[in-house]
């Protein structure tokens, strides 16, 4: 019989990791004390409401913005900490899905999925094709391989950006809002486009959204975020279950609870000049 | 309000600048890979030569009637080639030149920059490891320096057709006189080369300008609107400026 394997510090099988991070606009605060750790082959996704923060969280595991405060470490590398040089090194094995896709206005489908693997690669064309004709091929839209991106439909380009994103095969993909703006059967596609592909490639995909049934399908954990903290964390079916006014409120989709209807003002009769004000 | 609106300008100044040292810094692949900025000189100085043509023509008729009536009262209508040629490659060429090209390619590059930055393609770029000042805007900055001199001597050298073409075809001044006053009077060092490097100087102006209002754009759609405005308000300030601080380096008069 095999000597069983040493058991790994709990860091092998986590990709990226976020610690204590603060994040300011400014004086504004954006993220205030976030810790959350995202596994190898997982899907989690990060949810709240518009302006919570979420897509800040995004681009600082990008490197694209700077924590004021706390580390984020992206497969053992303290990502602030990296040069130039390795920065890009590292984003390399990062794909990222952007909210509308973000595709090369200039360039043809084929030339978008083509551009990351002729910037950082020297294979020949032969190969290049092949190569993105397969990536196409995943997403299903081989045949739109001539189109431009004024000619896509929403979900068309962004299965094009997600072909693109995983053009170098990255061990990272990461998705802001990828179901915005989505009909239902776009969204399905999407959705189970993302699960799919992390599964296939062995990647970690993290995703911001506010679509709850479109990504609680798919996803392995999700946390809560709410004006810059994590205010419940769990999987899919703990979050249905869970009790947490604001997590209650944003699955369900009402329209009072802690995040309220009204922006504050001073009382309605009082602004009407109803009620003398002393 | 006055001071913030100062401390502000510097501010953007000063960001300008950053823009500028960084954009230059990160010029390597603009040469490494030619075919970059061939294209952007596609993009750049192709796309504006029909309205230099038209506009370079359109000078020279114009010059060649208004110096022809003027020179004729003092008997020396032949020195027209002269006039016309003088007038186009110290000032007129390079002057009007940069004018079109900052409002044909100028607000152009604004807009496409500022464009490329509101749908997050830059972002995008920057996420698959590309640096986009590297890949985009630092073709565009050297496809503009390169084609600015060559617009503005196409403008020149139809401002001088355009002249002929009024004042010895239509009007009758001796060919031969035209042309002969032109060669003694027109200096390459003096007149020609400064011109040049005038349109250079005006060529990294417009180039720089438009950069950097598309780069600084804020992410709508009103707010690219705005930047192409900008583009071409403010480079016109600035050729017009430079053009006067270069002219009383230049043409001192001795």
């Amino acid at each position: 019989m095999r000597a069983p394997l040493p058991i790994l510090p709990v860091a092998a099988d986590t990709l990226v990791e976020i610690e204590d991070v603060e994040f300011s606009y400014d004086v504004r605060p954006i993220l205030k004390g976030i810790r959350m750790r995202f596994p190898r082959g997982k899907v989690v996704a990060i949810m709240g409401g518009s302006g919570s923060g979420k897509t800040t969280i995004l681009r600082l595991i990008g490197g694209q913005l700077k924590p004021t405060k706390g580390r984020i470490t992206v497969a053992g590398d303290d990502v602030h900490k990296l040069g130039h040089a390795q920065l890009f090194r590292l984003r390399r094995k990062m794909g990222m899905l952007f909210q509308f896709g973000a595709l090369f206005t200039d360039y043809s489908t084929f030339e978008n999925v083509a551009f990351p693997l002729r910037e950082h690669t020297a294979l020949p064309e032969s190969i290049i094709r092949d190569l993105v004709l397969m990536k196409l091929n995943a997403v299903g839209l081989r045949g739109a391989a001539d189109l431009k991106p004024a000619e896509l439909s929403g979900g068309m380009a962004r299965r094009v950006a997600l072909a693109r994103a995983i053009a170098l095969d990255p061990m990272l993909i990461m998705y802001d809002e990828p179901f915005t703006g989505l009909d239902p059967i776009s969204l399905g596609v999407i959705a189970n486009l993302i699960r799919r592909l992390t599964d296939a490639l062995g990647a970690t995909s993290i995703l911001v959204t506010h679509d709850v049934e479109g990504s609680f399908k798919i996803v392995d954990y999700v946390y809560f975020v709410s004006a810059g903290r994590i205010v419940a964390e769990g999987t899919p079916e703990e979050m249905r279950a869970s009790r947490e006014p604001y997590v209650h409120q944003f699955i369900h989709g009402e329209s009072d609870g802690p995040v309220p209807f009204h922006y504050p003002a001073p009382a309605i009769a009082q602004d009407l000049g109803l009620e003398r004000h002393t | 309000m006055v001071g913030h609106k100062c401390v502000n300008g510097v501010w953007r100044l000063g960001s300008a600048t950053r823009f500028s040292w960084y954009l230059l810094a990160r010029s390597g692949a603009s040469f490494r890979r030619l075919q970059l900025t061939l294209d952007e000189i596609y993009f750049t100085g192709v796309l504006s030569l029909i309205i230099i043509i038209v506009s370079g023509l359109f000078v020279g008729l114009v010059l060649g009637l208004q110096g022809y009536e003027t020179l004729k009262r003092y008997g020396s209508a032949e020195a027209l080639g002269a006039l016309v040629a003088l007038a186009l490659v110290r000032e007129l060429g390079p002057v009007v030149a940069a004018l079109l090209f900052a409002s044909r390619a100028g607000s152009a590059i604004t807009a496409k920059i500022g464009i490329m930055k509101s749908t997050e393609q830059l972002s995008a770029m920057e996420m698959m490891a590309v640096d986009p000042f590297a890949r985009v805007m630092g073709p565009i900055f050297w496809g503009g320096v390169f084609s600015m001199p060559l617009l503005a001597a196409i403008f020149s050298a139809m401002g001088v057709f355009g002249g002929y073409l009024i004042g010895v075809v239509v009007i009758g001044v001796d060919s031969g006189a035209f042309w002969s006053q032109m060669q003694a009077n027109v200096d390459l060092r003096e007149d020609v080369l400064n011109g040049v490097i005038k349109s250079v100087v005006f060529g990294v102006a417009v180039t720089l300008i438009a950069l950097f209002e598309g780069y600084d754009a804020p992410g709508t759609a009103e707010g690219v609107s705005y930047a192409v405005t900008r583009t071409v308000v403010t480079s016109a300030l600035a050729i017009l400026a430079l053009d006067f601080i270069l002219t009383s380096f230049m043409f001192t008069g001795v």
